[in-house]
């Protein structure tokens, strides 16, 4: 018996229903055709505290809408009424999965507008600190994607090593998830000792994670028969959509910044971004294994090339009288999703005039989701999101 | 990055033009020449992809400086062009046709700043805020502490004693 052809949906369903001129479904809701289905807020399958209108078809999505504002602190609002060393207990919650980005942007975009340089063992300590956080939310996104098909199993597997993670990085900063290591002109100390080597076996671990994954997801056939051709993004939507980092990756398109534009001290690891043109969601997972393993490499790099003392802090301004001369910057780095960036304009005050976010989700849960979504079942809506690795909290700031 | 600056200057009269670093510069454009410039970056010197649409409120000038920022992928270099619109009917004109996300951005201008940008798909629906009757939190002259004060219950402050004063009342109630 063929079993593909029995587990096969209807191929064609792009026909139905039909689109206006502006590629728009036509739905009238009276028809009684159309069902509203709401997917979030409080969802298993949604990243977070966000939520999808659907309109479905039977089980097809016709349309999809994001509503966003579940989690909306004004954080943008309220940095403007900070003084710029306050603004960073709220600003790392602006992604919480991962938070040392958004330390690293705003110390980086005060640094450049205030002309202040970093040293040489900040430079490294910082560097490893991303590629740690990196790690952290690897450890759970790369199983997550299975999660969304209902194979949990190696969802546990990765917490218990991002737990182990964890405890790194609270004898690195004192905190567990939000770490505010990264201040303006440095960081806040020196690996403590015997770091290196908890840290190598904690990779030891990771290593072998890579591995069981493999077996568990990527030569898994259930997992490969729902996510291989599931929400193609073409390469043309890239530039038109906002699509970056991984997403962007695996249709092809090289969007890293730690290596476009290297920052810290990127430019002196050897790493390679992996890139694969399939575009689907499977393609998307397997990038994000692949970063998974490059992050772990890179960490075994920076341990053995960054010093171990040195100058961790420039010296600064009294931080609450630190005025910074008028002026605008844009700082970039590559988080885990993607370009994740800060615009800042200063006007001479001890207080930002405007601080704006800019993460990949705003394009990737909104415009990217939406269209991804049109025709696609309800029961994949969760991949679909998971693999665009969404994060509310840098869409409504 | 240089001849790109210097074909701005020629083409629609750019100014105020700052290069912040190698790849990053930014330039002031006239509200009517800014979408024929970003036109023309995005189909003609590959600035194809769009980094962020937002808006700095210059209250004491009257004034909103919108900040589009553009890249271009392939020469890794980035223009951001600053627009001067009136805060009065503040409106610009939108950008739709050029990026499917950009409606994004501006929709949550209209809502945050009050910024109309007529003709945009969805910009009269709410984005982030549901219900929102007060001026654009996001203008400067939306006192958030003053909103918070009027809109909350106000809360009580946390309870604290003084811990010797407080075992003495326990234990010798009487003296």
């Amino acid at each position: 018996m063929d079993l593909t052809k029995m587990f096969q949906f209807n191929a064609d369903r792009s026909s139905y229903p039909e689109l206006d001129a502006n590629g728009k479904p036509i739905i009238d809701l009276s028809s009684h055709k159309y069902l509203k289905l709401w997917q979030g807020p409080q969802h298993p399958g949604v990243t977070g505290n966000m939520s999808l209108e659907l309109t479905v078809n039977g089980d097809e999505i016709v349309e999809s809408k994001t509503h966003v504002g579940y989690l909306h602190r004004g954080f943008e609002k309220l940095m403007e009424r900070r003084k710029f060393i306050q603004c960073f207990p709220t600003c790392i919650r602006m992604c919480v999965a991962e938070p040392d980005p958004n330390e690293y942007i705003l110390s980086a975009c005060i640094e450049e507008l205030s002309g202040i340089e970093v040293p040489e063992t900040a430079q490294w300590l910082r560097t490893l600190a991303l590629e740690m956080a990196r790690l952290q939310v690897l450890l759970r996104g790369v199983p997550g994607q299975a999660g969304t098909f209902s194979l949990g199993l190696g969802y546990q597997w990765g917490n218990y090593i991002r737990d182990l993670i964890l405890d790194r990085f609270e004898e690195l900063t004192g905190g567990r998830v939000y770490h505010m290591y990264i201040l303006p002109g440095g960081v806040r100390g020196l690996l403590p000792d015997g770091f290196k080597k908890r840290m190598e076996e904690n990779l030891k671990l990771v290593d072998e994670f890579l591995v069981n994954i493999n077996d568990l997801m990527y030569n898994n056939i259930v997992f490969k028969q729902r996510a291989v051709g599931l929400a193609v993004i073409p390469v043309e939507w890239i530039d038109q959509y906002g699509v970056y980092g991984p997403a962007a990756r695996a249709a092809g398109i090289m969007r890293d910044v730690r290596k476009t534009h290297p920052y810290l001290k990127y430019s002196e690891l050897d790493f390679e971004p992996y890139t694969t043109t399939a575009s689907d969601v499977y393609a998307r997972s397997l990038v994000r294994w692949h970063d998974l393993k490059m992050t772990v490499d890179l960490i075994r790099q920076i341990m053995a090339k960054m010093p171990d003392k040195g100058e961790i802090k420039a010296p600064t301004p009294n931080v609450m009288h630190w005025r910074i001369p008028k002026g605008e910057t844009y700082v970039k780095c590559e988080s885990s999703r993607g370009e994740y960036g800060m615009y800042m304009v200063t006007d001479g005050s001890d207080m930002p005039r405007r601080v704006n976010l800019k993460g990949p989700s705003y394009t990737h849960a909104t415009a990217l989701l939406e269209r991804l979504l049109i025709n696609a079942n309800i029961a994949d809506t969760a991949a679909i999101m998971v693999s665009l690795a969404t994060c509310p909290p840098e869409i409504e700031r | 990055m240089v001849e790109i600056l210097k074909e701005l200057e020629d083409r629609f009269q750019v100014t105020d033009l700052v290069q912040q670093k190698d790849h990053l510069a930014f330039v002031s454009v006239d509200k009517n020449k800014a979408i024929p410039m970003i036109t023309w970056l995005k189909d003609q010197a590959g600035y194809t992809s769009l980094t962020l649409l937002t808006a700095v409120d210059w209250l004491e000038d009257g004034k909103f400086q919108l900040t589009y920022m553009i890249n271009n992928p392939k020469k890794n270099s980035q223009i951001a062009a600053r627009v001067m619109i009136d805060r009065e009917n503040a409106t610009m004109e939108s950008a739709h046709h050029l990026w499917e996300s950009i409606r994004i951005y501006q929709r949550e201008l209209k809502e945050m700043f009050g910024i109309d940008f007529p003709g945009s798909p969805e910009v009269d629906e709410s984005f982030i805020l549901e219900g929102w009757v007060d001026i654009p939190p996001y203008r400067r002259d939306f006192d958030t502490k003053k909103y918070s004060d009027e809109t909350y219950f106000p809360r009580p402050g946390r309870q604290s004693n003084d811990p010797a004063e407080y075992m003495k009342s326990k234990m010798y109630p009487n003296e």
